[in-house]
């Protein structure tokens, strides 16, 4: 029978425990050496010439005054690149365009900071010196800068295939006849901006040749773009390898490509190393940001609140090339509803090409945007029904086997209820306001993110061990690590299995040369998929070494524990000694007879497919649920929303370093509290207004008061030892809390994010008879 | 190009540096010590923070010209070999980073503060740290970190 119950699971001796991760000692003492560390002798500096304008026909390109400068080793057009084109088929082909985009424009720009030429110089202030050397000429043409302005029939293209890159509908019922059960529909209109990962490693790596292989050692997310980068080259992929310095901060911003290429051409033309750095207001102004969305909702139920209908229409901007706008857009489609069980549902979501920066992956991927849609609606709903908004919430929770507007069955438990409990439990009472002019409210939210790739790409990942005559234990693995840990839960994972102490573990990640496939980190799937092909891998080595070492301590090898670098007989056994084996007596008895105690194992995650006509399919392998919670104080004289308290729980199934996955929580929560309130990429007309941290404002420590985080192990989940992915999930719930918190303080809804004060207030004055502008 | 003559973590260092060069700049590539990070070039998210003559200051709004007979303290001169530092250990023990970007200024800026010698609360703290942007953590490990560091001091 399935049941939601929350199964409580017991502590592993090292999975479960709060150990530093290995990494954390060359990060505090400077010498982790992040990918613009590495210096190699001869070292060029590269630069990137951009596109000023937003959509535009390139009339020429004069190269003259900058390849006279001193020092200069290389300029590159579009002629220079074997193969300038790449087509990023994001859904696998599931009924997207496919448009091509080149790696530097030749004749055509479609938004500002594209790329058109390459330097590399002897020193960064001479290629910064010889890119302003270099004189465009554009032949300006009309842009478009808002996707519903594309959507209409007279608008400029951004490509001759059409301005809507994708259109999918998912559909389960008849919304139609779900809507005439509602006793009660409410409407709402949601509107989200466009935001920056800000990591605070910008873009940036170094390349080099060696042994005649293009190397690029970068901070990248996804190690796998070497295929990508040898075809642009024109290169057989055995003569390009990407390696993965460990990230400062990715965020989804490192999952694309960004320097590699770049640095590909400019080693290879110049056969020296070259570094890119891509300064702050390059990265604020053409690195991949969030989709803007529309979010369009029609909620129905019935007077005793249960959901019967939902109709949501999405337009996400997707700037003016695809990247991974298709599947992000499909995210957001799955999870429209949120963690609700509603019968009668129809979904559509678009992406919609405009000539403004592209958007792409970041930490949500899609599902984020939508969160601040149904869980506003839930509680306008909540109003409409005159019920109380948790309650309302209640008595519609997904459980485990309930079907999800995809037809999916849902395989795990949902302990969604359980998160939402306890953080209002945690909240207790509501303050008083500290002034006169002030009121305080309170607001939660809850959600669902997916974890792991979308099925339809047939996942999966490797990894190898290495039990070595010591007794010590190399783990390799293509995994990336982006500073979460991914790296850090692969030796936890092992050590549990192994007995091997964590201090005798090494473990060695992301090089396209060196270790297994991991398909890159991104979609909160490095715990599920490298973690369950490391559990794989160690567990697989247990099958060779325990029937060795049963027989050497006279035991069964059900009763082998594994501990401190030694192998035990519980209760004891016959022959053994006392004290069991040392691993390195075990690894010396298996070189004896030729047990080999090294393993390569991959890992499969599950398959299916999706059909995007029907919009019925298989989509994600599992989700992470969680609630949000916060109070605020909003003064009503200017509009400043103060956050009082603000409480994340999630369920993460088992938790294999809670203090990790506090981290994970706090951080992304945070994040999520700066898309709430102040984070914004402004355009006009196409042209960055926010280019400096001065003016596009991520929350510092001062902005805001402590993340308090809990942790909530159900004890099912896909992952490891039960472990649902955490990367992603909290972000989602931040701004729908505070929304629903403001609304409950002032009594009107915002509805745009972010929710500045200048907007708080112009809401404030609506209440109050008063109506202006606030745009 | 001017001749300059300082003390980095320590050690008397003399240099031949351009006008116009950046204390960043300088520590990062002229004297190899790529601890400092540089995550904005205009002096807002922190990660570039070193000590001059004990104060903290954005190495990359300073002029390497500009140390000329001054003091520069940066974070390789915290740990003693393979011990850590005080305030590294905290760091390391509470989880106070992630990805470890903004870590070294983060660190720079602590041991200003510890070296105040006086225990704050967690607000005074966050007052003080707010000139050091952190993407990962949400600020709330790193604050458990500097005040357990506030309390146990700075002896080793």
């Amino acid at each position: 029978m399935l049941t939601d119950a929350v199964v409580r699971t017991s502590t592993g001796r090292v999975v479960g425990q709060r150990h530093a991760h290995h990494d954390f000692i060359d990060k505090v003492k400077g010498t982790m050496l992040y990918a613009a560390d590495h210096q190699p002798p001869g070292m060029l500096h590269g630069r990137v010439i951009r596109s000023t304008v937003p959509s535009a026909r390139i009339v020429s390109i004069d190269l003259g005054a900058a390849r006279d400068l001193p020092g200069v080793a290389a300029i590159l057009v579009a002629d220079d690149v074997p193969h300038n084109s790449l087509i990023v088929r994001a859904s696998g082909g599931l009924g997207e365009l496919a448009i091509e985009m080149p790696i530097l424009a030749s004749d055509r720009v479609r938004y500002t900071g594209e790329p058109i030429a390459l330097v590399a110089a002897e020193t960064q202030q001479i290629a910064d010196h010889a890119a302003e050397l270099v004189v465009i000429t554009y032949d300006e043409l009309t842009g478009v800068f808002d996707p519903l302005g594309a959507m209409e029939a007279e608008s400029p293209l951004v490509h001759d295939e059409g301005n809507v890159l994708v259109n999918w509908h998912i559909a389960r019922g008849d919304a139609q006849l779900g809507f005439a059960r509602a006793d009660v529909v409410v409407e709402g209109e949601y509107v989200t901006q466009l935001v920056e990962h800000a990591y605070l490693e910008p873009e940036t790596g170094v390349a080099w040749i060696e042994d005649d292989v293009v190397t690029i050692r970068a901070s990248t997310q996804v190690i796998e773009h070497a295929v990508e980068i040898a075809r642009i080259l024109g290169l057989p992929s055995n003569k390009v390898r990407v390696v993965a310095a460990y990230m400062g901060g990715g965020f989804g911003g490192k999952e694309d490509m960004t320097v590699e290429p770049f640095l590909a051409l400019l080693a290879w033309s110049t056969r020296r190393p070259v570094r890119m750095i891509w300064d702050r207001q390059e990265s604020l102004a053409a690195s991949t940001k969030r989709h803007p969305m529309v979010m369009r909702y029609k909620t129905g139920a019935t007077s005793d609140g249960r959901l019967t209908a939902q109709q949501v229409e999405i337009i996400g901007d997707a700037g003016a090339y695809p990247y991974l706008s298709a599947r992000i857009v499909f995210a957001a489609a799955v999870v429209a509803c949120g963690p609700y069980q509603i019968a009668d549902v129809d979904v559509r979501s678009l992406a919609v090409f405009t000539n403004n920066v592209p958007t792409s992956a970041f930490r949500g991927f899609g599902a984020m945007q939508v969160t601040f849609a149904y869980e506003s609606q839930m509680d306008r709903l909540a109003e409409a029904l005159h019920l109380d908004p948790a309650e309302l919430r209640r008595r519609n929770f997904l459980s485990k086997g309930d079907v999800i507007p995809t037809g999916e069955t849902l395989q795990t438990v949902v302990a969604v209820g359980e998160t939402l409990d306890r953080a209002l439990a945690r909240l207790g009472e509501l303050p008083v306001p500290s002034a006169p002019h002030k009121v305080v409210g309170r607001g939660f939210a809850c959600n669902m993110q997916p974890y792991g790739r979308t099925i339809w790409f047939r996942d999966q990942a490797s990894a190898w061990l290495t039990l070595q005559a010591d007794g010590s234990l190399l783990i390799r693995s293509g995994v990336t690590d982006l500073g979460a840990g991914q790296a850090a839960s692969l030796c936890q994972i092992a050590s549990e299995v192994l007995g091997v102490p964590l201090a005798m573990v090494s473990v060695y990640i992301g090089d396209t040369a060196l270790t297994p496939p991991a398909g890159g980190t991104f979609a909160t799937r490095q715990l599920y998929m490298s973690g369950n092909a490391t559990l794989a891998a160690a567990t697989d080595l247990r099958g060779r070494l325990d029937p060795v070492a049963a027989q050497l301590l006279g035991c069964a090898a059900t009763d082998l524990d594994y501990v401190d670098g030694r192998v035990l007989a519980i209760g004891g056994g016959s022959l053994g000694p006392e004290l069991g084996l040392s691993l390195a007596e075990l690894v010396s008895e298996c070189a004896r007879r030729g047990v080999d105690t090294s393993i390569l194992t991959v890992w499969h995650a599950d398959v299916g497919t999706f059909d995007p006509v029907l919009g019925q399919g298989d989509t994600f392998p599992d989700y992470t649920y969680g609630t949000h919670a916060t109070d605020v104080e909003v003064d009503t004289d200017t509009g400043e929303v103060k956050v009082l308290r603000y409480i994340a729980v999630h369920d993460v199934g088992r938790a294999i370093n809670p203090m990790r996955v506090e981290g994970q929580i706090q951080g992304g929560a945070m994040q999520g509290i700066g898309y709430a309130l102040t984070e914004e990429i402004v355009l006009d007309q196409g042209v960055n207004n926010s280019t400096l941290f001065t003016n596009y404002l991520i929350p510092n420590a001062s902005d805001y008061p402590d993340i308090e985080a809990e942790v909530v192990e159900s004890g099912e989940g896909r992952g490891p030892f039960g472990a649902r992915g955490i990367g992603e999930p909290p972000i989602g719930p931040s701004a729908p809390a505070l929304a629903n918190a403001i609304t409950n303080a002032i009594g009107a809804r915002p509805t745009r994010l972010p929710m500045t004060p200048e907007r708080v207030l112009g809401l404030i004055d609506t209440t109050r008879g008063k109506s202006w502008n606030h745009k | 190009m001017r001749e300059i003559n300082l003390v980095i973590n320590g050690s008397d260092v003399q240099a031949t540096v351009a006008d116009r060069l950046l204390l960043s700049d300088f520590i990062r590539d002229d004297q190899r010590l790529t601890g400092t990070h540089v995550g904005c070039e205009h002096g807002y998210c922190g990660s570039c923070t070193v000590l001059l003559d004990g104060a903290s200051v954005r190495s990359c709004l300073t002029l390497a010209v500009q140390t000329d007979g001054h003091v520069i303290e940066t974070v390789e001169s915290l740990a003693v070999g393979a011990d850590l530092h005080p305030i590294q250990e905290a760091f390391r023990s509470n989880h106070g980073l992630q990805c470890g970007f903004c870590t070294p200024g983060l660190l720079m800026t602590t041991l200003e503060l510890a070296r105040e010698n006086r225990d704050c609360s967690r607000d005074e703290i966050r007052e003080r740290l707010a000139g050091n942007l952190c993407r990962c953590t949400g600020y709330h490990q790193i604050v458990d970190a500097v005040q357990a560091v506030l309390r146990t001091g700075l002896s080793r």
